[in-house]
């Protein structure tokens, strides 16, 4: 307490002392090595860009310590002005109104220049509520694509120019590979959840909840037991069995992207930003990107994919000076150059049309860097596809790789799986309905 | 027994303040916070708040995650105390046999325990990863497919053994520490009655060793029950399909990754008694069976 008040002290007198001193923003985040060194790049660029505000940033370890650390700060009164959160951590956050400041808002009453319109929808459409406000500034997306290898697409008499469009060429070109000896494993995949469960139902226009993939309110349940989800669980099992899959293990898959590396299997199902680390380790052999595939015999497929990464919120409880820093501070965010920079150095999205328009000579010259826009972009987002919004999220993706391990031990069928995700995950939005209203 | 009468009354509260202090800000503050929110409902930031009685404890009871969880918990600790005490008893007593090169058996088997949790776990997460270990390559040159990441009874074997690995240490010192208290002159004596290195070590030698044993048995559990977090953390995260999810993995699992806290704090509070429980039942019980 004591060490508090000194500081205070001090800082007053510090604030006082200087005629015009800088209003001091903290932006808690979770990106560490080169992506953070590069975040760190993007605060200083700001904070030179002009001498009122100044954006501290801090690395708060993972997504959920991230998290779990400024709802901590929160309680206690300390929290930053800016979070870094990730995506399926949206509902939390939205649900707790009282606890965050909406962007929308934040922009307006701060008199900064905002154009909803000129975000890319199936970006921004994740961050927004039922009435087009935008809550959170999408800060790093990224969405699945198809990794493969084009060295053991020839060996394995492929073309190396073409990757499988549906899953029954995938299916086959696995056959062919493991067949020919080119490589002991067709394919391996990261997050069953946001890839193979999340990804698939929106990529096939199918619903994964009620209401709108939760949009719609906090009573929204699951419904990702349907009939495309069943039979493409029911494949993966089938596939493991016959040793054409490899899974890669729960939440992101640690193994999968050594199992790719190694050549052990020739395709890899990942995050669009994962693009710079694969290009790293493939120096043995020819890289090639797809999109993801789909069932050709589900109607509207290929619909579009969606994005996973996180989004920055802020917090409530600062003075109108902190406020109009963080204002300032998303303004330069979404400027176009800054934008592109960033996109073009993690690979994430950029998260506006002239920021895509910024990058076109960047994606001429980057073959595959591109394979993810054109994926998320490829329809007008649906119902089903423009993003998912529930709570105690971490929880239920918990489930799917807990549900995923039982159907491929053997204990359970592809039906009686998700049947459990669902039934296990409602109760989990139960109690949410119930923490939050 | 001698009596310390001091004049000044303030002044053993004074000398006894630090460890009292610390105990109540970091036990018995902390445990009582955990009592109170386990009776409430609260969403992550604190902003609402009601309180619901006993229906956090109803729902883990009717939870099959939280059964399945004492379940893998009790299979778990009483494997590590099985193991680890087995383990360090047969290595105690064959350092014990020895005359001269005790001293550096003696440091080489204390290392591990210098070893952070989590630092174990990674060098575990290593030996065995499917795809770059060297055990699964070596078990799958003997015709054994390890893979902790989809078999439950491969993930159990893993964890048991990090963990026991690194408590082997610690009873070591104390089972080698407890053969050196017992007089040569005792088995020497049996020896020359014509008991066997069998007979002498269970009539003799054990039953002496029994004030350890318990006393390492008490250790050994709390640590299984407690301090494997790392480990968990480290190699399998809990899972596959929660095969070790351990009851304190899971607290803070639901705690501070899931966001609900009251049931995270009905589950420690769950533990703690438990604990409790566990603790009365061995001193009244098993203790009476010990030789001091």
């Amino acid at each position: 307490m004591i060490r508090y008040s000194t500081a205070s002290v001090v800082a007053l007198v510090a604030s006082l002392g200087a005629a015009q001193a800088e209003t001091n923003i903290d932006w808690w985040h979770a990106m560490g090595g080169e992506l953070g060194a590069k975040l760190e790049e993007i605060a200083q660029g700001f904070n030179d860009s002009q001498d009122e505000y100044r954006v501290t940033p801090s690395y708060k370890g993972t997504y959920p310590e991230t998290m779990t650390a400024a709802i901590a700060a929160f309680r206690a009164n300390q929290q930053p002005a800016i979070v870094q959160v990730f995506e399926v951590g949206t509902g939390t956050m939205m649900a707790a109104d009282g606890a965050i400041v909406p962007v929308h808002q934040l922009m307006a009453d701060h008199g900064q220049d905002f154009d909803a319109a000129a975000f890319l929808p199936s970006v921004v459409g994740y961050y927004t509520d039922g009435d087009g406000n935008m809550l959170s500034m999408p800060f790093n997306s990224s969405t699945p694509i198809l990794y493969y290898n084009k060295t053991v697409f020839e060996a394995a008499g492929l073309d190396p120019e073409t990757p499988p469009t549906t899953w029954a060429e995938l299916e086959q070109f696995s056959n062919q590979i493991k067949e020919s000896g080119a490589a002991s494993c067709g394919f391996t995949t990261q997050w069953i959840s946001w890839i193979q469960t999340e990804n698939l139902s929106a990529w096939h226009n199918q619903p994964i909840g009620t209401l709108e993939n939760g949009f719609g309110g906090l009573d929204a349940r699951l419904s990702m037991n349907g009939p495309v989800q069943v039979k493409h669980w029911e494949n993966l099992k089938r596939w493991s069995d016959e040793g054409i899959f490899k899974y890669g293990g729960p939440v992101g898959a640690d193994n999968a992207a050594p199992m790719f590396y190694s050549q052990e299997c020739a395709m890899m199902m990942g995050s669009s930003a994962s693009r710079a680390g694969v290009i790293a380790n493939s120096s043995a052999y020819e890289l090639g990107y797809g999109m993801l595939p789909y069932y050709d015999d589900v109607e509207g497929a290929p619909q579009n994919s969606i994005i996973g990464g996180a989004s920055l919120w802020v917090l409530s409880g600062k003075s109108d000076e902190e406020y109009a820093a963080a204002a300032a501070f998303f303004d330069y965010l979404t400027q176009p150059e800054v934008q592109a920079d960033w996109a073009s150095f993690t690979g994430y999205l950029p998260i506006t049309q002239a920021a895509y328009d910024a990058m076109e000579s960047f994606h001429a010259e980057n073959p595959g860097a591109d394979t993810g826009i054109r994926q998320i972009t490829l329809n007008e987002p649906t119902e089903n596809s423009k993003g998912l919004r529930f709570g105690s999220y971490v929880q239920i993706r918990g489930v799917i790789d807990e549900e995923f391990e039982q159907l491929l031990s053997g204990s359970k069928d592809a039906q009686g799986a998700l049947d459990a995700v669902v039934a296990r995950g409602d109760d989990l939005l139960e109690q949410f309905q119930a923490q939050n209203q | 027994m001698k009596r310390t009468i001091f004049s000044n009354q303030l002044l053993p509260w004074l000398l006894l303040a630090p460890q009292l202090i610390i105990t109540f800000v970091f036990f018995l503050w902390p445990a009582a916070q955990a009592i109170r929110q386990s009776f409430l409902r609260e969403d992550a930031f604190g902003t609402r708040t009601t309180f619901v009685g006993l229906e956090n404890f109803v729902r883990l009871w009717n939870s099959p995650e939280y059964l399945n969880s004492l379940q893998v918990t009790a299979v778990f600790a009483i494997s590590v105390t099985v193991l680890s005490m087995g383990l360090s008893l047969l290595l105690a007593i064959a350092v014990d046999r020895m005359i001269r090169s005790t001293r550096v058996y003696t440091t080489l088997l204390v290392w591990p325990y210098a070893v952070a949790p989590a630092v174990a776990g990674i060098l575990w997460w290593f030996i065995f990863n499917p795809t770059i270990g060297i055990m699964p390559y070596l078990l799958g040159q003997i015709g054994y497919d390890w893979n902790h990441i989809q078999s439950k009874s491969d993930a159990m074997t893993l964890v048991v053994i990090a963990s026991a690995w690194k408590q082997i240490s610690y009873n070591f010192l104390f089972f080698l520490a407890g053969l050196q208290a017992i007089p040569a002159s005792l088995r020497e004596a049996a020896a020359i009655d014509g008991a066997g290195p069998v007979r002498r070590f269970f009539d003799i030698t054990f039953p002496l060793l029994s004030p350890t044993t318990f006393f390492l048995l008490v250790v050994n559990i709390v640590y299984a029950m407690f301090d494997t977090f790392g480990v968990i953390d480290a190699t399998t995260e809990g899972g596959p399909a929660q095969a070790t999810n351990i009851m304190v993995y899971k607290v803070y699992f639901d705690g501070f990754v899931g966001q609900n806290l009251g049931s995270s704090a009905a589950q420690s509070v769950v533990l703690m008694a438990l604990v409790l429980v566990l603790t009365v039942i061995q001193f009244r019980y098993v203790e009476k069976k010990v030789a001091y």
